[in-house]
């Protein structure tokens, strides 16, 4: 095998794996918002949120 | 809007998770374009440096596995002082630093090992030996996989962290011993040419590249944290409210 695959396979599996991470990060980050938007709109508040502002 | 980002004063007031979300919410966009800028620019660097005159082209790996590596072992640093933070202060922020670096550390760790593998085989003429170096580097990211487990077990954060926070602190032991593996046992990975006390041996027109990308990578490395961590101060947020929600309807029915 010539050299040029190997740091093809290198870059191209980095460039995998970093991408997942993102994708993993943002899907995780929009599912907890909605949770809280939802939340919300039911008019649940946290206790420490006496102001009873929709703050995040 | 104007209670949606309460001022950051001093450094201690991010302790506070609330302006902690106010600051990650600032700060997040700014960090991603920047790590966009300055990856593109490492990577660019590393394809217009010359190839090593033994090594050929492989040597383009070494712009991205030595910059994983080193940040596998920050990571697992940033998790330990967290751990302290956990212990010593029992701040609830210090958990959430601690179980929202542990996926990326990981995934730092397999890139790492993956990266360094592929580009054994045709400068080794192997895949993978049993050495001390890459033992180490196995061993911690068995390490990190354990505390995503661990992190993630218990439904209640507070009862998990301190466990967490003892096993990370233990498992710390191993970052010493993957950087001078090379130094104390017979190792096919070469020593270290970078950090090294009389200065580093790679010629500059590789080391700018590879110091580009390492910085890269750990701009990549916080804007990811900084993303987790609020992330996760969302979904514990979520779990109170739902503890809230519950115990009024509870009332309620009573």
């Amino acid at each position: 095998m010539s050299h040029e695959v190997f740091v093809a396979a290198a870059y191209g599996i980095s460039a995998l794996g970093i991408l997942a991470l993102v994708a993993w990060n943002l899907i995780d980050q929009s599912a907890r918002k909605a949770e809280l938007a939802e939340l919300e709109a039911r008019g649940v508040r946290r206790r420490s949120d006496r102001t009873g502002s929709a703050e995040r | 809007m104007s209670q949606t980002i309460p001022a950051i004063g001093r450094w201690s007031d991010l302790a506070n998770p609330t302006r902690f979300v106010g600051f990650a919410n600032a700060v997040v966009p700014w960090l991603a374009v920047l790590t966009a800028a300055v990856l593109a620019t490492g990577i660019w660097m590393a394809f217009a440096a010359p190839e090593d005159y033994q090594q050929g082209i492989t040597v383009r790996i070494m712009y991205i596995h030595v910059p994983f590596a080193w940040l596998a072992m920050m990571c697992y640093s940033i998790m330990s002082a967290s751990a302290i933070g956990t212990l010593v202060w029992r701040h609830p922020l210090a958990d959430v630093s601690l179980k929202a670096a542990a996926p990326i550390g990981a995934m730092f760790t397999a890139l790492c090992l993956i990266t360094g593998s592929i580009w054994g085989k045709p400068m080794w003429g192997t895949w993978w030996v049993w050495d001390a170096r890459l033992t180490s580097v196995f061993v911690l990211f068995l390490m990190y996989l354990g505390l995503i487990a661990l992190t993630r077990a218990l439904d209640d954060p507070g009862r998990s962290a301190r466990a967490a926070a003892i096993v990370t602190l233990v498992g710390f032991v191993n970052i010493p011993i993957i950087k001078f593996s090379v130094d104390w046992w017979n190792t096919l990975h070469q020593p270290a040419s970078v950090m090294r006390l009389d200065g580093p041996t790679v010629h500059s027109s590789m080391l700018w590249p590879l110091l580009v990308c390492a910085l890269g990578f750990s701009l990549l490395f916080f804007t990811l944290h900084l993303m987790a961590m609020r992330t996760e101060i969302w979904r514990r947020r979520v779990i109170a409210m739902r503890r809230v929600s519950a115990r009024r309807a509870d009332a309620g029915a009573a």
